[in-house]
């Protein structure tokens, strides 16, 4: 296990290595111009020239890319061109509102999911089997955008049990209680676990169903096991595998691209940020949040692989 | 089974009543908070480093200036107690208002004037040309600022009394000592409200709070003049990008103003109940069409002017804005109603005309090169305008090269002087407001020193002298006569073609009042809620 875990964080060492020249010669390859942005309407040329300067963009690619890797060597992202303000502060002050939705929408998601899938496999066929496999079309149909006004119309604006928009902090000087906190996400995590409930319910359903048609389930129905525990202990916990991988992604994916529920919900996150550093071309922060994507995505693969152990000891690293 | 039910009954009883008491309190207090939704994301707060108007906007909130322009045009005195002129119009004295008082507790001395200044003209069009009239500013006292000029400038007190970007703001000295390039880091002024830098989320909120200590003015507010009248302990800026979410959010209550409502909400915002429309810039914004000047075909100042001729302004207007009645065609390059507008235009007649233009193409001997036009596709405020552009030029003989980009990049390779194959450019759009453009020295587009000047580079001296006049000039029928001059330049070269004027209202709560009418800036004092 340990060696199994050491080898996997030396290559974290390589990924990162990858994704940061990649990040870092796509956006100085892209069209675009941080020092254009900065400078504004009213700028000359000469404007944009002495910003780049200023900014080192004047410089070649590999010094850049030193001077940068450098400092991220360090622990410093460096700073925003635009904002002026450092990448890691930035990035901190978006992970709260980000993390809330993510983990969120997956503990509802997971919530609903797995018994509404483990259901649908024991009466395939039946209702409510019928009914989810609608509603996941539903899910991966409708858009994001469509269901999140459709729930402000009903629960914000003419019930008016729920706010309309805003992220209220959980921790810090400007939090006012989970309450507070938990209300304003309501909504935004009813939007982003339609898609993520139609898609764990489906590959529960589809992995559970496999399981059950196993001999151990014959077998645990012939010793006279109840149908809840053979479901629970027997079916689902042998298919937990595939719905634990398809969690995970769905997690690394909720950190770093809910750009529009985040818009339409105005929750300042990691997604909105990532837009604003991409339409502003402040490479710093581009950088600083891709790596960060990177180590996420790895990190949670990581807590994936390292659950099968526990799920199924038959695997074994 | 009975008795858990009653406990969590009791339990949610409780929430209930906790969170109604939280909400009741919160609700007591809401009058004493504006919420306030931004055209656009403040991530810039430095106001001399950036033009942004969110940023200007931004400005008016923590700091004051010397002058201030009033309702009706005027420059009036704001920080400046008293001011008076030397008989050779050499020597300007301006004398502070007593009692000024940064947000840190530090008097308002001349030194930080001075400072400001300085900054503010290294940055700024306007200001650099005051500075280029100006042999030395004294500090004889405190609360007095001497500049001294090479000779008599008429555009002094316009110019301390610019309203938009870069507005000359006062700062404190060591604040303003940070070079024009690079941003400040602190953001202390004297103005009404005070900026909370550690509740600042950018992207999120900005939040500012009343300065109990601010010294008013006792006229009544005027545009940007006069006093200012605070109601509120809080304001904050809610940033919400989404038009539809700022729709609801005041439709709900949850915000007292949205500054820009997207136009497609206009009609129904205007028969919503619990909001209102009203314009706090009845003066509005102008779009534009830029040349590049410096390649072919637009070298040519006959097939700039067959391109003039060719577009017409109604179709431009009524495709972008869509809301006949914040439209309107104005053939001036200074916005109609200001005080430099003139409907003397020369050949431009703001109608198109594709045979006229067909024959002037002809004339100039147009070869088919396409002109290579960027269109900003996520700028809404834009984004239309190239599609009539392309529309009209083609019926009236030219070919159009479309080219989609993100306004990132579009400001990017508006920046480059290559030939248009080779990553440069013929021809852009974008849109002013009219306080940026009502002067033929705070006007970008009239930069005419060539690769000195503003993008598009166009070299034309008569224009760049003519500026110079304008500056020795005196106010009123000299400077009129002189920016008419610079208008019939621009015809005749077809520097740019305006394509028309529209304004952008504001929508807020029924119960919110005071809304000053300023050019161009939504300011939070003399607003009030019962």
């Amino acid at each position: 296990m340990l060696t199994f875990l050491g080898r996997r964080l030396l290559a974290v060492i390589p990924v990162l290595l990858v994704v940061s020249v990649v990040v870092f010669l796509l956006l100085r390859l892209s069209p675009g111009d941080p020092a254009a942005v900065i400078a504004g309407n009213n700028a000359t040329t000469q404007d944009i020239a002495h910003i780049r300067e200023q900014l080192g963009l004047d410089r070649n690619l590999p010094s850049q890319y030193g001077i940068w890797m450098g400092r991220v060597l360090q622990g410093d992202l460096g700073y925003s061109y635009y904002l002026g303000k450092p990448v890691l502060a930035l990035i901190a002050q978006r992970v709260e509102p980000t993390l809330s939705l993510a983990l969120g929408t997956a503990f509802l998601a997971v919530l609903l999911a797995i018994p509404l899938g483990t259901l649908a496999a024991w009466r395939m066929g039946g209702w409510l089997d019928r009914a989810l496999s609608a509603f996941s079309v539903a899910g991966f149909s409708v858009p994001v955008f469509v269901i999140a006004y459709g729930l402000i119309y009903v629960f914000a604006m003419q019930l008016q049990w729920l706010p309309v928009q805003g992220y209220k902090p959980l921790t810090g000087p400007q939090a006012q209680g989970v309450w507070d906190w938990a209300r304003q996400l309501v909504l935004p995590w009813l939007t982003l676990s339609t898609i993520y409930v139609a898609l764990i319910a489906r590959i529960t359903r589809a992995s559970v169903s496999e399981a059950l048609s196993e001999d151990y389930i014959r077998t645990a129905r012939a010793k006279g096991l109840g149908e809840f525990s053979v479901l629970l202990r027997h079916a689902l916990a042998n298919a937990a595998v595939p719905i634990v991988t398809v969690v995970g992604i769905g997690v690394a994916l909720l950190i770093g691209g809910v750009v529009v529920t985040e818009t339409v919900f105005a929750i300042p996150g990691l997604g909105s940020l990532t837009v604003d550093a991409v339409l502003n071309r402040d490479f710093p922060v581009i950088q600083g949040l891709v790596l960060l994507f990177s180590l996420s995505y790895v990190g949670i693969n990581l807590l994936v692989d390292t659950s099968y152990l526990w799920l199924d000891p038959r695997i074994r690293h | 089974m009975r008795r858990y039910l009653l406990k969590v009954g009791l339990a949610v009883l409780v929430a209930c009543g906790w969170s109604s008491a939280v909400l009741a309190q919160n609700t007591l207090a809401a009058n004493k908070v504006f919420r306030f939704v931004p055209h656009a994301n403040l991530a810039v707060l430095d106001p001399i480093w950036t033009t942004a108007y969110v940023t200007r906007n931004h400005g008016y909130m923590i700091y004051d200036t010397l002058f201030s322009e009033d309702g009706k045009g005027k420059i009036q005195p704001q920080m400046v107690q008293s001011y008076s002129t030397s008989k050779d119009g050499k020597t300007w004295t301006f004398k502070l208002r007593p009692s000024l008082a940064f947000h840190d507790g530090k008097p308002v001395t001349s030194t930080d004037v001075a400072a400001s200044l300085k900054r503010w003209s290294s940055r700024d069009a306007m200001g650099s040309v005051l500075f280029g009239f100006v042999e030395q500013l004294e500090t004889p006292d405190v609360n007095t600022l001497r500049m001294v000029l090479k000779e008599p400038c008429a555009i002094v007190l316009e110019a301390l009394g610019k309203a938009s970007s870069n507005v000359p703001f006062i700062m404190p000295a060591r604040i303003a000592a940070t070079p024009g390039t690079e941003q400040i880091k602190e953001h202390i002024g004297s103005g009404p409200f005070i900026f909370k830098a550690d509740e600042f989320k950018p992207g999120a909120v900005a939040v500012y709070e009343r300065n109990t200590k601010y010294v008013s003015r006792t006229e009544a507010p005027s545009g940007l003049a006069g006093g200012r009248p605070v109601h509120f302990d809080r304001v904050e800026w809610v940033i919400i990008r989404d038009p539809q979410t700022q729709f609801n959010a005041i439709l709900a209550g949850e915000v007292d103003m949205v500054e820009q409502p997207s136009f497609e909400q206009y009609e129904t915002l205007k028969k919503s109940p619990g909001v209102k429309v009203d314009d706090f810039t009845p003066a509005g914004f102008q779009y534009v069409m830029r040349f590049n000047h410096l390649h072919p075909p637009f070298n040519n100042p006959k097939i700039r002017q067959a391109a003039m001729l060719a577009v017409g302004q109604q179709a431009f207007i009524n495709t972008q804005v869509g809301v006949p009645e914040l439209v309107k065609p104005c053939r001036s390059i200074y916005p109609c109603s200001s005080v430099f507008a003139d409907e003397n235009t020369g050949v431009f007649t703001g109608v198109a005309n594709p045979a006229k233009a067909k024959d002037l193409l002809k004339e100039a001997g147009y070869d088919g090169t396409p002109i290579v036009m960027m269109r900003p596709t996520d700028l809404a405020a834009i984004t239309k305008l190239p599609l009539v552009a392309k529309q009209q030029l083609e019926a009236a003989g030219f070919k159009v090269d479309l080219q989609q980009m993100d306004w990132a990049s579009l400001v990017a390779r508006r920046a480059k002087k290559e030939l248009p194959a080779q990553g440069g450019w013929n021809m852009f759009f974008t849109t002013w407001s009219a306080q940026d453009i009502d002067s033929p020295l705070s006007s970008a587009m009239l930069n005419a020193r060539g690769a000195a000047g503003w993008f598009g580079w166009q070299d034309e001296p008569r224009i760049e002298d003519l500026k110079a006049k304008f500056a020795r000039a005196h106010e009123g029928a000299e400077q009129k006569k002189i920016a008419s001059q610079i208008q019939a330049l621009v015809f005749e070269t077809a520097a740019f073609v305006p394509l028309g004027q529209y304004r952008n209202p504001t929508v807020l709560r029924n119960n919110v009042t005071g809304l000053l009418q300023t050019p161009g800036i939504p300011v939070m004092w003399g607003l009030s809620k019962p």
